[in-house]
Parts: structure tokens; C-alpha cells; sequence
């Protein structure tokens, strides 16, 4: 059964205050008795860590990284979102809340939502504290930008490096903990259990990535904080090491994975060249402030964009959408993108893109206003491709860039697991079934931040005589155990394909089936198909080296293990969601016009998993999301 | 379909921190244009584990630029020949149809080889835990908006900011020092006003740190030449008068308790 999600009662504008205040608290002195282990160093898990360590507790972090640093938070570019109203344009706590319920097409838990919008004006504040060198006015004041899907200027940033700047506000508040002996770290380690003693969480299992050593570590609670899922598509805007491993070992250890298939695809990516391909790079949204985005109307148009007159253009979001156009929410504007490809207009070589164009607004505001606000961005864009945006308009496509889906957690942010946390992208979060940009790094640090700090005293206060697990205890044993076997078997299977072999066909089985459009016949193919080439993965699979060395094959053939398993999930939750809702489009299920239509009376719910073991499906518990404060409605934004 | 590349590679292997180094020679046929140095890797490890033969260790995470994973010796150049290019941001219209690239781990005694491409480089962390970080615990923030800072400032401590902390720095200057690094957190930091109570502790504090692992500063100048973000060296100049400064200061408030 699902446990209770813990929504305190009351006005919302008060639940978290009220809640707050009626937690239990851990005693400064007591607090070093307890020790918390964090898994991830991203803007969630950073922050939780630095805060935890000046609380008092004891914490270890653990990255696979060689540095905290290179989290990937660090790749963030377009800006983060708080309700600070500095623009006087409108904005509120209560709009922040408004607008991320309603972007998350009604699929998000209303009082989570509202606490992040509470907390997300501390975060500026936290940050600016942090001397992170937010972008500022003559005046010297913060200056802020709109983002997609937002009618105000409510987004902070620095430069088109705003995760990186957070980043490293973020891990440097760490390492100052780390200096003062409060926080231990641990890099170059992945995780690759939880443990679970007695129905509570007691520690995790790692393995040293240079040595191989597999260890066992106890704490009293254990945050994930490790990222979205979003490269089991394989091409996708994540770093490369992004994984589901860690979340995926805790689903099958009893933690309920939450709606799989809510996989949010970007408008503005940089399309695909060749098969080589080994991820593909975003261009932030913020270009879409002033890039307009067409194509040919004609799908045998041979000119150059330059030479094709305006009756020849396609503006497709600024003719179907006019009070929003090229600002419409990510997933309005990617499966329209997809449309007009569909149609054969799209541009390239490959016709695989549509056009961003700074035309207009480089003869309105001039190339150098362009480059001050996008310099960094057209000029990764001019590497990649070889061509001048100033000159030719980009060409953009949509591709996976973010996972709403991940661990289920109660409004503590605990999993179904007592004692294991789940933060920042790992969660399955505030963002309902789509999410506004700029919202993910506020999420992030709302979380390790101003979240985290509070709820987890709650659960430690009544454990003060508990002691640590010794990791001579059998469920840490039994742990290390199962991750050496599996270790050992990848290295044994002596196949003929390569992980990364493996890991592409996955993802093309992934796009083609659960990406931006989906129906029933795809789904069950794709579970059919997912299965059979998992078995051919355990059968076929060849990894070479030693397991006590450093061996990026090793960690990828674990890495794509899960994925596998994550990916007939995403089709099972796809498959049982038979509605369109936020980035979950299926073709069954849609009005008229094609948009996406919500079956609310039968799926206002979250749908949260559980394992059953390998071989069996898992069960589905479905949390019943209640709306006080948002009326559901359509969402419009014609 | 891109123009396509035929290339020699000779390439550093080396099992573990303590085993021996060599090169290694490879064919790589066919690679096209478009394809990223790393991507090029990529190709290189596809075919050689089809060979039954070990890939090849690199550094990589984000291939954006950004995260500062990345980073080899190519042809003799951290980075290789692109001015304010990361290795993975590196694409192979760079380079000529027939070209032998060498590639090599960063070479530094402070970044020991852990396996063939990647070294390890967590004294950087260590100069940052020294006091690369402005004391504000979560919670004591005042408004954002209080403290006006005057655009020119906020653009200068970002110009800084912007190090990805990949080691190119250390990699290409002849006494492998660390000073570029130091500097732009240094400057980043001391130049805004949230920076100010700590300023010379944290000059002192990273630069003693930095001495421990690192050599010191000739004033080559390859250090920002090689960087993939073109930090400017002169925040060197910065960093030494903080430092200079600093020890009149600490040592005027030591002598005052
Ligand atoms: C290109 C790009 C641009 C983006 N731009 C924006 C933006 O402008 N605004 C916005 O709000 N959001 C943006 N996002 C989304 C946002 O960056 C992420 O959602 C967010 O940073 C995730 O933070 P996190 O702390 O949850 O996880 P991450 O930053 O992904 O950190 C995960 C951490 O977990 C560790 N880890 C994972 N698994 C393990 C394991 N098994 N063992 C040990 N360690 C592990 C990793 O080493 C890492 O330290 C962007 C995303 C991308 C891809
Ligand atoms: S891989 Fe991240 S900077 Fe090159």
C-alpha cells in the first residue's frame, strides 16, 4: 500500500509554516550523533550537504564524479525561477504556484508546489550570499529575464551559466563543511545499493571506481540525490554519465518508483548529424525571447533561409498560439516541432530541424545586444555545426532533456523506504507532467536547502538511541555480495557487443516508442522489444578489462542494466496512462486541434510502482491528487 | 553525411597510477568531420573492443564545455589547437585528411596518471576547501536586492567564475603551477562585497594550500592561452597583491588579539 504523502492540513499558504512548526527537532548537541549519508553532489545534493554539516549532523557525501563540481547541475544554462516580484510585473509566491500546477498539466501534488514557490525567493538570496555573480543592471541590481511558459520576468542568471554558477555556490558552501570536518567526501565512488535493515534504510553499498573495492557504509538516513533518467534515451542532453542506478537499486529495494513515462522533451536542441552521435547539446530556451521559429511552407523548398520571402515562412507557434507564440510551454512547442517535421518541412541536410532565426531581432536590437545576451550560447552552437547563427538561423530539434518522473516521495520528501530521501531531479517532484524552464534548479535547491534540513530531524529526533548497522552485519554483507557477483558476471559474460552498442539500440527503441508521441500498439511492441533486447544484452554483452581497475565499460554495463529495466517500466506507465497530460502524449487522447487531452476523472492521480522482483511486472498504487487552490481546467495558450 | 577523415593516433596507455606508460599507435579510418574529438574517441573504443583489445580511458562527462571532465594533450596542446575549446567542444574539421595526433594525459606531478587518459586531479579541490567559498550559512541571507553591485563588478567576477576547473592551466604551463585557477576564484570572490571579511584570509589560505601541491608562477603566460573559457591572466597580478596584502593584514590582526 502507498504510505500517506503527509500533506499537512490547513490553508496552503500555511502548510509548511504549520508543518514546520509541528515536526520534531533534533537538539544541537544531539545532532552529531546522527550521520546522514548524501548520494549525489549536484545543486540537490550540495546543498542538502552543506546545510546538514552547519545544522551539526555528520555527513557523508559520496559522487561518482572526480569532483563535486561536475555534477550535472554544472551543464544548466537558461536561469532559475523565484517569485521575487522584482519586476513588479505581477508575479507572486501564489502565481510561482499557479503557473507550475497549471505547466504541470494538473498532475502535481498542489501543497509540495506551493512550499517550493514559498522558498524559492530564500534561494536567491541564499545563492547571492554565496557570491554567485547573478547577472545585474546598471543599477546593480538583479536583473531578470521571462522563460518559457511564464507571462513574467521571474528568472535569475548568470550569463548562459546559471547551474554552473549555482553549482558552485553550492559546492563551495560544501567544502567549507568538508574544511571544518563536518562533511566527509567521498569522489570517484558510485553507489550501488541501499540497505535496509529492519524496514528502515541503514546505509548504501559503493564501489571505488579506481580500485573496484566494493564497500559498505552505514549511516542513519541516506538522501539521493542523483539526477534524472533522461539518458535511457541515450541521446539526450544529459552528461554522459547521467544514470538511473541509484534510484533504480532503491525501487528494488522496496522504494516506489513514481509516473516513469512523465519524460520532458526540449524544443531547442541542436538536431542530430550522423549515428556517431554521442549526445546532443541544448540551445537554452532563453533564445526563444527573441529567436523566431519556422520553416518552409513549402517541403520541396530548396533556397537558402535568406532568400525565402516571408509569405514562404511557417511561423507555426506565432500563427497557432498568438498570446504565448514562440513562448509556449516546452512540450506545445516540441510536439509542434515534431508536427511540421512530420510534414516533411523540416530543414537540413537530414530535414530533421526547424529554424531559430535572430534576424529580426538582431535589425531590432543589433548584433551586439544578441551577443551580450547569447554570446556563449550561438557560439557553442557555431562549434558543434560549423555555421554562423548571426548569419544562417539555427537550426533546432526537440530532444529528452529532463525526467519528471523518479523516486515517489511523501511531502517530507521520504521514499516509501523510512530513513531514504529523495532530492533534486531524482524525485518525482513538484513538476507534475511537465515542467516550466528555469524550475529544476529552484526544485533542486529548494530541496537540499530549505526542505531537507527540516524534514529529515523530524524522522531522526525518536532515533537518537539508535546505533549505526556495523558493515559486518549480514544485510550489508548480503549487499556487497550481490554487487561483486554482478560485477563479475558482466565481465564473465564474454559476448561480442559493446555496452554502448547496447545502450543505442535501447534508445532507439526508447524514442521511437515512449518519446514525444505514444499509443498502445508502440507501447506493447516496445515492452516486447525492450525484453528481447535486454535478453540479448545478458547474452551478447562484452566487457573488457579487469573489475579492480578503472573500467568506464564496467560502470556503463551496470548503468544500461537498469536502464533496461527502467525502460519497460516507462512503457508500462505509459501504456496504463490513457490521457494526455504534459509531456505524455498519447495519440489516443487528444482534442480536435491535437492537443494533448486530460482524462482527469479517471487519472488525477500519481502513479507510483512497485517491485515485485525480476520476474514479475511491478504493481501499480495509485496517490489521488487533490486540487483546492487550482481549478483544472484545459490548458490554453492561444 | 560529412567529409570524412582518415587519422593515425598515437595514444598514452598506462594501466594504473604506478604502471608504466607508452604509446600506442591506432588507424582511425573514416572519421567523419562533424564528429567531436571525444566522439572521434568514441570510434577509436567501438572498434577496439570489437578487436577483443581494451578502450582506451578518457575523461568526459557533459561534452558541452562546462563541467571541466574533459581535457588531454593533443599534439603537445592542452586541449589542442582551437583557442577557448574544451576538448569535447574540439571537432574534427580542425584537422586535415592523413593527420597523426598524439594524445596524452595532463602531465603534472600534482595530477598523477590513474589510468591511460585520466588523471587525478583533486588538489584543486583541496586549494578550494582552503577558502574558495564566502561564509554564509543557509538561512542567515538578507534580501538579494540589498546590496546593490555595480554591473562592471558583477560582469568581472563572472569573467572569472567562468573556470571550469579542468587543470588545463597546470597542464600547460612549464612549472605545472596552479596560479590561474587560484586567481580567478580568488578574484571572483574578492571582488564582490559579499567577499570582503574574507578576502585576505582567503588569499593566504589558497595560495599556502595551492603551494603544497603546485609549482609556481613564471609569468609564461600558456596557462591562459590553453584555457577552454580564456581567463585572462591578469588576474595573476590580482592574486599576487591580495596574497602580498593579505600577510600584512593577517599578521596586523594577529598581532592586535
Ligand atoms: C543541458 C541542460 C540545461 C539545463 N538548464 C536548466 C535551466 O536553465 N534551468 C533549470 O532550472 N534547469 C535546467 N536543467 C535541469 C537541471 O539542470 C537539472 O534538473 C538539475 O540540475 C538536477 O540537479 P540534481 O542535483 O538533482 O542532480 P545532478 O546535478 O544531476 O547531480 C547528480 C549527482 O549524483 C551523483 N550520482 C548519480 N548517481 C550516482 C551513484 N549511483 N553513485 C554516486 N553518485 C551518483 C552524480 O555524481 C552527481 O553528483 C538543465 C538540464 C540540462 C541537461
Ligand atoms: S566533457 Fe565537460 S567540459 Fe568537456
Amino acid at each position: 500500500m502507498l504510505p500517506d504523502a503527509r500533506i499537512p492540513a490547513g490553508p496552503m499558504a500555511e502548510k509548511w509554516d504549520n508543518h514546520k512548526f509541528d515536526m520534531k527537532l533534533v537538539n544541537p548537541a544531539n545532532k552529531r550523533r546522527f550521520k546522514i549519508i548524501v548520494v549525489g553532489s549536484g545543486l540537490a545534493g550540495s546543498s542538502a550537504a552543506a546545510t546538514f554539516g552547519e545544522l551539526g549532523y555528520q555527513v557523508e557525501v559520496f559522487t561518482f564524479h572526480d569532483s563535486p563540481r561536475r555534477a550535472h547541475s554544472i551543464a544548466a544554462q537558461g536561469g532559475i525561477n523565484a517569485a521575487k516580484n522584482y519586476r513588479n510585473d505581477g508575479d507572486s509566491v501564489h502565481r510561482l504556484f499557479y503557473d507550475t500546477v497549471k505547466g504541470g498539466d494538473y498532475r502535481a501534488r498542489e501543497a509540495n508546489v506551493h512550499r517550493l514557490a514559498q522558498v524559492s525567493v530564500n534561494i536567491i538570496d541564499q545563492m547571492a550570499a554565496q557570491g554567485v555573480p547573478f547577472a545585474r543592471e546598471y543599477g546593480g541590481l538583479l536583473d531578470n529575464r521571462s522563460f518559457g511558459g511564464a507571462q513574467v520576468s521571474r528568472t535569475f542568471y548568470a550569463r548562459g551559466q546559471t547551474g554552473q554558477q549555482l553549482l558552485l555556490g553550492a559546492y563551495q558552501q560544501m567544502m567549507r563543511q568538508v574544511h571544518l570536518g563536518k562533511v566527509k567526501l567521498h569522489t570517484k565512488k558510485e553507489m550501488l545499493d541501499v540497505v535496509v535493515k529492519d524496514g528502515e534504510a541503514c546505509g548504501i553499498v559503493t564501489r571505488d571506481l579506481v580500485s573496484g573495492q566494493v564497500e559498505a557504509h552505514s549511516g542513519h538516513a541516506v538522501v539521493l540525490a542523483t539526477g534524472g533518467y533522461g539518458n535511457v534515451f541515450y541521446l539526450s542532453t544529459n552528461a554522459m554519465a547521467c544514470n538511473v542506478t541509484a534510484a533504480w537499486r532503491a525501487h528494488r529495494k522496496g522504494a516506489y518508483f513514481a509516473n516513469p513515462c512523465y519524460t520532458q522533451i526540449h524544443p531547442t536542441c541542436i538536431p542530430a548529424s550522423d549515428e556517431f552521435q554521442s549526445k546532443l547539446t541544448l540551445m537554452s530556451e532563453s533564445l526563444r525571447n527573441d529567436g523566431r521559429i519556422w520553416v518552409p511552407r513549402n517541403p520541396d523548398e530548396t533556397r537558402s533561409a535568406d532568400q525565402i520571402p516571408e509569405a514562404d515562412r511557417y511561423y507555426f507557434l506565432e500563427e497557432k498560439y498568438p498570446a504565448f507564440g514562440n513562448l509556449v510551454p516546452r512540450d506545445v512547442a516540441s510536439r509542434n516541432a515534431k508536427t511540421v517535421v512530420d510534414q516533411g518541412l523540416g530543414v537540413g541536410p537530414l530535414k530533421n530541424g526547424v529554424y531559430l532565426d535572430f534576424v529580426d531581432a538582431i535589425n531590432r536590437d543589433s548584433a551586439e545586444v544578441i551577443e551580450e545576451k547569447y554570446g556563449n550560447l550561438l557560439q557553442m552552437y557555431e562549434r558543434i555545426t560549423g555555421e554562423d547563427p548571426y548569419k544562417t538561423p539555427m537550426r533546432i530539434y526537440p530532444a529528452t532533456h529532463y525526467t519528471m518522473g523518479g523516486l515517489w516521495v511523501d511531502y517530507n520528501l521520504m521514499t516509501t523506504i523510512p530513513g531514504l530521501y529523495a532530492a533534486g531531479e531524482a524525485n518525482f517532484s513538484d513538476h507534475g507532467a511537465n515542467r516550466l524552464g528555469a524550475s529544476a534548479l529552484m526544485q533542486g535547491l529548494a530541496d537540499g536547502y530549505f526542505v531537507l534540513p527540516y524534514t529529515i530531524g523530524d524522522y531522526l529526533a525518536p532515533r537518537l538511541q539508535k546505533k549505526l548497522v556495523d558493515p559486518s552485519d549480514e544485510v550489508f554483507t548480503q549487499a556487497v555480495a550481490g554487487v561483486q557477483d554482478q560485477t563479475a558476471r558482466f565481465i564473465g559474460i564474454g559476448g561480442t557487443r559493446s555496452p554502448d552498442h547496447f545502450h543505442r539500440e535501447l534508445g532507439k527503441l526508447v524514442w521511437d516508442y515512449i518519446g514525444m508521441a505514444r499509443n498502445a500498439t508502440g507501447l506493447e511492441k516496445a515492452i516486447s522489444e525492450i525484453k528481447a533486447l535486454k535478453d540479448e544484452f545478458w547474452a551478447d554483452l562484452r566487457v573488457l578489462g579487469t573489475a579492480d581497475s578503472l573500467n568506464s565499460s564496467l560502470e556503463k554495463a551496470g548503468r544500461i542494466a537498469d536502464f533496461f529495466e527502467l525502460a519497460e517500466l516507462m512503457a508500462r506507465d505509459a501504456l496504463d496512462r490513457r490521457e494526455s497530460c504534459g509531456g505524455h502524449f498519447r495519440e489516443e487522447s487528444q482534442t480536435e486541434d491535437g492537443e494533448a487531452l486530460r482524462d482527469d476523472e479517471n487519472f488525477a492521480h500519481v502513479s507510483a510502482w512497485e517491485w515485485n522482483g525480476s520476474d514479475q511486472p511491478q504493481t501499480k498504487h495509485a496517490e489521488q491528487l487533490v486540487f483546492d487552490e487550482v481549478h483544472l481546467t484545459q490548458r490554453s495558450y492561444k | 553525411m560529412s567529409n570524412t577523415l582518415n587519422l593515425t593516433l598515437n595514444i598514452w596507455r598506462q594501466d594504473g597510477p604506478n604502471g608504466p606508460g607508452r604509446f600506442e599507435t591506432y588507424k582511425a579510418p573514416g572519421i567523419p568531420e562533424d564528429a567531436s574529438f571525444l566522439e572521434m574517441l568514441d570510434l577509436v573504443n567501438e572498434e577496439l573492443i570489437a578487436q577483443g583489445k581494451v578502450p582506451v580511458e578518457f575523461p568526459h562527462d557533459c561534452r558541452e564545455g562546462i563541467c571541466g571532465s574533459c581535457g588531454v594533450m593533443i599534439n603537445g596542446q592542452a586541449h589542442g589547437p582551437e583557442r577557448g575549446t574544451a576538448t569535447c567542444q574540439l571537432h574534427m574539421r580542425k584537422f586535415s585528411d592523413g593527420d597523426t595526433i598524439d594524445v596524452e594525459p595532463w602531465r603534472a606531478a600534482a595530477f598523477p596518471v590513474i589510468r591511460d587518459l585520466v588523471v587525478d586531479r583533486s588538489p584543486l579541490d583541496a586549494i578550494i576547501e582552503a577558502g574558495g567559498y564566502i561564509s554564509a550559512p543557509t538561512g542567515t541571507a538578507q534580501d538579494a536586492n540589498e546590496t546593490p553591485i555595480p554591473k562592471e563588478v558583477a560582469d568581472s567576477a563572472m569573467d572569472a567564475a567562468a573556470c571550469i576547473g579542468c587543470g588545463a592551466c597546470v597542464a600547460a604551463c612549464p612549472n605545472s603551477a596552479a596560479q590561474l585557477f587560484t586567481a580567478a576564484k580568488v578574484w571572483h570572490l574578492n571582488s564582490l562585497p559579499q567577499g570582503q571579511p574574507e578576502r585576505y584570509r582567503r588569499a593566504q589560505n589558497m595560495v599556502e594550500t595551492m603551494e603544497l601541491f603546485f609549482g609556481s608562477c613564471t609569468n609564461h603566460g600558456e596557462c591562459s592561452e590553453a584555457c577552454p573559457k580564456e581567463i585572462s591572466q591578469d588576474f595573476i597580478a590580482y592574486l599576487n597583491r591580495d596574497h602580498m596584502k593579505a600577510k600584512f593584514f593577517n599578521r596586523k590582526l594577529a598581532s592586535q588579539r
